[in-house]
């Protein structure tokens, strides 16, 4: 009686595991290992090049002379995406015209005083403190420096914060 | 050619999975529309340039310069709308006729993937105009991401590759859009037929006696014929008449308002007004997802029997379900803009409490004790049970878009449809 090649196989196992399943998990395990190393590969060479174009250089600003803005002004600054508010004491902060919201931009609006978001009525005062709802952070803002008397303002760092506190702002 | 369409088939079917409301052609009719959506993406794609400089002005280019330029585009993107209204149909068909389960859970799942993979397509697609309309949805609907817990901000500022839309977001959502949704649609639709035939077909209510074998061609070959000529037909003068729209180009400091998500997340959007975002955004969702893919895996205690709404009982719980639902979610849209706002009125307790935690119980509340004192005196089966659950749900969720869409003006304030 001819034997087949099964039976074949199973005759030579000697420790319970025979030629034919050792092959078949060394198989399955090369494929995990396989897997495992085109997933990572493919994970990195997706994240590595998003992540390098977050976070840019400082790039500073140049806003103009400390005394050209008078307490109590806001002006838009909309090449480098913030406001720069100075208030009635005199300190400076650039605030970020992106609602903490959702991500829309407000405008500043000069008989309320107070800046509004377009998109879900959000208000934030000169200090880009909260007003109303649904926002729930102060606005974020980016560091100022004054060298020389000159306003100067990096607009490549930006800067997360829950509530105003007094020293956020910058004085000449 | 005819080789082809007759080896996705089998030789012969039974004669009452052609009566045509058994499944209106739904699924035929969703996969007819991918392969619209890939004729017409891949003739755009010969002028669209994927850079926030070009991107604007090449639409604009096939708008006004290429022939039949505006209405390739008004294909696309109808088809765009069109499938995803079908696959929604097509979802609620295939749960209300109860088949889902057994040898079709698997299916049921694939299903799901195949409509949020319709969703996200059409989402990476939205962007790509690059103009205010679409520059601030995808601002306002990115920025949801953002406040899931822990990795909401990093998995925002990776989906768009920093902090507010750029270059790179865009090459981004084109990749996801042109190349790996188009794919993954593609092999999954196939799986999801096979599965279909796997499970010997559509699920057929019992009747007494088999119902007759016919031979697929001519009986089912051409009354596909004829469900896909009425579509393209009804897509083409869509297209005709209405165009795409088309907004200024992006303006990264200038917000629209108000600025809408895209219409199919209307729904959320809707929902961000009335919860705190960790619930709007992350726990009512994600609980619903949950709820969908686990429907199939529910202990049942009897088969499907394929009948509408399973039984006279269920459709009846359904409708009064229905109306319930109708009820809690306007109610609880015009009490929220109108009388009460948590938020404003508990000040100084976190808005997570106020704004989330109690009106959710509220909402909890109410559910329970509609199934204490009155959905319980039906004496429903399990299954029964589960569908009152989802028709509580999907009328919820289709009132919340409608809300979101037709009734939302400036500042997101409720209004009429003609002042939106």
């Amino acid at each position: 009686m001819k034997k087949t090649v099964q039976e074949i196989a199973e005759r030579n196992t000697s420790d319970g595991i025979n030629r034919r399943d050792f092959f078949g998990m060394a198989w399955k395990a090369l494929g995990i290992l396989a897997g495992l190393e085109a997933s990572g590969m493919i994970i990195s060479y997706f994240f590595s090049g998003k992540n390098k174009n977050t976070n840019p250089p400082k790039q500073l600003l140049e806003a103009g002379p400390a005394n050209a803005f008078l307490p109590g002004s806001v002006t838009a600054f909309m090449g480098g995406r913030f406001y720069l508010a100075r208030q009635q004491d005199g300190g400076f902060i650039a605030l970020s015209l992106r609602c903490t919201h959702l991500g829309c931009s407000v405008s500043w609006e000069e008989n309320k005083k107070r800046f509004i978001c377009p998109c879900h009525s959000s208000a934030f005062d000169i200090r880009g403190e909260v007003l109303n709802p649904p926002a729930a952070r102060a606005l974020d803002y980016y560091p100022v420096l004054i060298e020389n008397g000159v306003v100067k303002v990096d607009i490549g760092t930006l800067k997360e914060r829950k509530t105003f506190r007094k020293e956020q702002l910058i004085y000449a | 050619m005819r080789n082809i369409f007759l080896h996705l088939h089998p030789s012969n079917i039974s004669e009452s999975s052609l009566r045509f409301n058994r499944t209106f052609g739904l699924g035929g009719m969703a996969a007819l529309l991918i392969v619209i959506q890939m004729i017409t993406g891949i003739l755009l794609r010969f002028y669209y340039i994927p850079s926030p400089a070009e991107a604007y002005n090449s639409i604009i280019f096939i708008k006004n310069q290429v022939l039949f330029g505006q209405f390739i585009r008004n294909i696309h993107y109808w088809s765009g709308v069109f499938l995803l209204l079908i696959a929604f149909l097509h979802f609620l068909r295939v749960f209300f006729t109860g088949a889902y389960r057994d040898s079709r859970s698997v299916n049921w799942i694939f299903g799901l993937i195949l409509l949020l993979l319709i969703v996200f397509a059409n989402f990476t697609g939205y962007l790509l105009p690059w103009d205010q309309l679409a520059y601030w949805a995808i601002t306002v609907s990115t920025n949801i991401i953002g406040y899931l817990p822990v990795i909401g901000e990093s998995l925002r500022d990776s989906i768009i590759g920093g902090k507010e839309l750029n270059a790179g977001t865009l090459q981004t959502f084109f990749a996801f859009h042109t190349a790996l949704f188009p794919f993954l649609l593609i092999a999954i639709v196939f799986y999801h037929f096979w599965r279909v035939r796997k499970a010997g077909g559509v699920l057929l209510p019992e009747t007494q006696g088999k119902s007759k074998m016919v031979p697929v061609m001519p009986n089912l070959i051409f009354r596909e014929f004829i469900v896909g000529l009425v579509l393209i037909a009804s897509l083409l003068i869509f297209a005709a008449l209405f165009n795409a729209p088309l907004l200024d180009k992006a303006n990264p400091s200038y917000s629209m308002n108000p600025t809408k998500a895209p219409w199919y997340f209307a729904g959320v959007q809707e929902l961000l007004i009335h919860f705190h975002p960790f619930f709007a955004a992350f726990i009512i969702p994600l609980s619903v997802m949950l709820f969908l893919a686990w429907i199939p895996f529910f202990k049942y205690n009897e088969p499907p029997n394929g009948h509408w709404f399973i039984s006279g009982k269920g459709m009846e719980s359904s409708k009064h379900t229905a109306v319930f639902s109708t009820v809690v979610t306007l109610a609880g849209i015009l009490f929220n803009a109108y009388v009460l706002n948590f938020e404003m009125v508990m000040h100084g307790v976190p808005a997570l409490i106020s704004n989330g935690v109690i009106p959710l119980l509220i909402l909890l509340l109410l559910m329970g004790s509609y199934y204490q004192f009155y959905l319980k005196g039906f004496r429903l089966s399990k299954a029964e049970l589960v569908q009152a659950a989802f028709v509580f749900i999907m009328v919820a969720f289709i009132l919340l878009s409608l809300t979101g869409i037709f009734f939302r003006g400036k500042d997101m304030e409720l209004t009429f449809p003609w002042n939106v």
